[in-house]
């Protein structure tokens, strides 16, 4: 129970309490982050495959380890609420998917712009139309311009560790912002593994209002007159200028988050194989699907490497140019029609005609190992040809 | 918060602008509020830029004035008319999305409760007509059915005043504006109404027309939202720029208002009447 729990430095928590084996699933993952997170209060709405973690998350409140939970009327009433909450110098915690993403939209740049270091899991599904419940992570693509910070979660203990070490990096003061962390449903959420957990009696030490970077909204920090916004409708420099240098602010204070991150998730990228000249580069479920194919090619004698993509805001630019550089061939697969991580590698490499923006599956399809590979043979032929003319070389 | 966390350290005194200096020394925040104290404390700024004869800066200065607890309340909002005066108030104000303020006071009361369970911090929300009625109406029935400890002030101008004078569920039937060129079809939607029988402890509907009243209705629904349930001000404030009347019939049209289909009316729970008089007679002791 909460009140048998002990607070701990985050440091001890993430690094050095030992952890021990358990087998379940990634919404129970999501419990199980929240109850070491020493979160005051949740606030929820059902949307498959989001519902489950939230039920787990009512029956911590339930067993006292938050003080207040409630279901709100709809996810822009959520993410609203949250806001609220927030602003009054808690920790607070909630998580959507596909269409409730789409429907709370409007808020998530207000966070951002609030500086509030909020934890929202998102459990990525298809939107309408036609609707689909199933698999897929287009919704990153509309967020990835709010400022908030996102993680991409591969499998069930990413997504453990990136709830819980996000409170760490969202609450630095150098930082304070949102932070996304996404996995993509069903694939992660329903399904079993077994992950590595510290003890259940050991929490987070509570968030300290204090060491925000804009008062609380408590009336209990002089001046007691602030006003929470910038100018609205002020036609004049002045306001212009006060409304741009806070979106910058905002951007630089994401740019601060990277080495909180390298700190806290080990880096913005993982890589395997990374010499290799055929490299996959990869984020969430892709990464697993990738590893499979890498085998794969590996037994019909074609080395490939691994990079995979943790940090997706701030994005890893220059750990993947470096990582790139003598690469030939870059393959991106990803669970969506619109290819958004393809768009971000090529935008941030050189020569990026190396990159093959696919395979992508959507729709609720799986992604086959062989998909992959025979993606990349085919590109391989092409490009045997291309190669030819030494124009297109290197 | 203590009240000398306004108070300025003796070497700063000087420097302070005037209107400051007013705060400090005459204004709500020492307990010395009220509506009829106005004029000797800046509530509201004077520079905010409201039309001429605007009845939403009146109605926000009037309700303002009379917060019970102003170094301890804080106020939310949503963009429009409202924003000008309110940000720049003497009071704590936040701010966000269209529509959404009763749900980001539910979040923000409810954190204030457990971060000082032993303090009383009145949220307040104060927005036009369309952010109760229209974009708003899901997030304010739904604070309302859950007893949320929060009022709600809607500044009724019967108008969308920011974005240029469109039709509002709460503008009259008939009227012509921009987006109704044909007259609005609809009646004025009876938030009123719905208030009563939707959870709220205390409801009022006044026009600005009644200041010494208004300061009255206002501090009562703060007062029992803090410990009864959530309450409701409907607070006509007429709009001279799209409404195309005279600045100086401001007042004069909320009298008229009044007189046809704005009349005083309130609506208060056995329980909330209980704690009123409760409170008052614990004032009573106290002096």
């Amino acid at each position: 129970m909460s009140n048998q729990q002990k607070s701990v430095d985050a440091g001890h928590l993430f690094f050095e309490a030992e952890r021990q084996k358990s087998f379940i699933t990634g919404s129970e993952a999501v419990a199980e982050a929240i109850k070491r997170a020493n979160v005051d209060m949740a606030i929820a709405y059902p949307i498959t495959p989001q519902s489950e973690s939230m039920h787990l998350i009512g029956d911590l409140y339930a067993r006292g380890y938050l003080k207040d939970y409630y279901r709100a009327e709809n996810e822009f009433a959520v993410m609203a609420s949250i806001h609220g909450a927030a602003l009054g110098g808690g920790r607070v915690f909630t998580a959507t998917s596909g269409p409730g993403t789409l429907r709370a939209m409007e808020m998530f740049p207000v966070w951002a712009g609030s500086r509030q270091p909020i934890v929202c899991a998102f459990m990525c599904r298809g939107v309408a139309l036609p609707p689909s419940i199933q698999p897929e992570n287009i919704e990153m693509s509309f967020l990835l311009d709010t400022g908030m910070l996102m993680f991409h979660a591969e499998n069930a203990q990413d997504y453990f560790d990136m709830i819980l070490k996000g409170y760490a990096i969202a609450e630095q003061p150098d930082v304070h912002l949102p932070v996304g962390v996404f996995a993509d449903g069903f694939f992660v959420t329903h399904t079993r593994e077994i992950v590595m957990l510290p003890p259940e009696e050991l929490k987070l030490q509570e968030y300290d209002p204090k060491a925000c970077p804009v008062p609380v909204f408590d009336m209990e920090s002089p001046p007691a007159r602030i006003t929470r916004d910038p100018l609205l409708n002020k036609s004049n420099f002045i306001s212009y200028a006060a409304n741009a240098s806070w979106h910058q602010e905002i951007l630089a204070a994401a740019e601060r988050a990277r080495k909180h991150i390298k700190h806290y998730l080990g880096g913005l990228i993982e890589t395997e194989n990374k010499d290799a000249e055929i490299l996959i580069v990869a984020s969430g479920t892709a990464v697993s699907q990738s590893r499979e194919a890498i085998k794969a090619l590996r037994e019909e004698g074609i080395d490939a490497g691994l990079v995979k993509v943790k940090s997706i805001r701030p994005f890893p630019e220059a750990e993947i140019r470096e990582v790139t550089k003598d690469a030939s061939l870059i393959l991106v697969p990803e669970f969506n029609a619109g290819g958004w991580l393809a768009r971000e590698v090529k935008a941030s490499i050189d020569n990026n005609s190396r990159v093959v923006a696919g395979p992508r599956v959507f729709g609720g399809m799986t992604m086959p190992k062989d998909l992959i590979v025979s993606e990349l043979k085919s590109a391989l032929q092409s490009r045997s040809h291309v190669n030819a003319s030494p124009q297109m070389s290197k | 918060m203590s009240n000398k966390i306004l108070t300025p350290v003796k070497e700063f005194e000087e420097l302070l602008p005037q209107e400051y200096k007013d705060l400090v020394n005459n204004g709500p925040h020492n307990g010395k509020g009220g509506v009829k104290k106005l004029g000797t404390f800046k509530e509201v700024t004077e520079a905010h830029p409201h039309c001429a004869g605007c009845g939403v800066a009146l109605g926000i200065r009037l309700s303002l004035a009379a917060l019970p607890a102003p170094e301890d309340t804080l106020v939310v909002g949503t963009p429009g008319c409202s924003f000008f005066a309110l940000s720049q108030s003497a009071i704590n104000y936040s701010n966000t999305a269209f529509g959404n303020q009763n749900a980001v006071a539910s979040g923000l009361k409810r954190m204030l409760k457990l971060r000082y369970p032993d303090k009383h911090k009145d949220v307040v929300v104060m927005v036009g007509d369309g952010g109760v009625a229209d974009i708003g109406l899901d997030y304010t029935l739904h604070s309302w059915f859950r007893g949320e400890n929060i009022t709600t002030v809607m500044l009724d101008n019967e108008v969308y005043g920011n974005t240029g004078g469109q039709e509002s569920g709460m503008s009259l039937k008939g009227k012509v504006l921009n987006m109704a060129p044909k007259g609005k079809e609809f009646n004025k939607i009876p938030v009123f109404e719905i208030a009563k029988t939707s959870g709220c402890a205390y409801a009022a509907k006044i026009t600005i027309a009644n200041p010494v009243k208004l300061g009255k209705v206002i501090e009562k629904a703060v007062l029992i939202a803090r410990e009864v349930g959530p309450t409701y001000v409907q607070l006509y404030t007429p709009c001279p720029t799209n409404l195309k009347f005279a600045p100086e019939k401001t007042i004069q049209a909320a009298k008229d208002a009044e007189k046809t289909y704005y009349s005083f009316e309130e609506f208060i729970t056995k329980e909330a009447e209980e704690y009123l008089s409760k409170e008052a007679k614990k004032q009573e002791t106290k002096q």
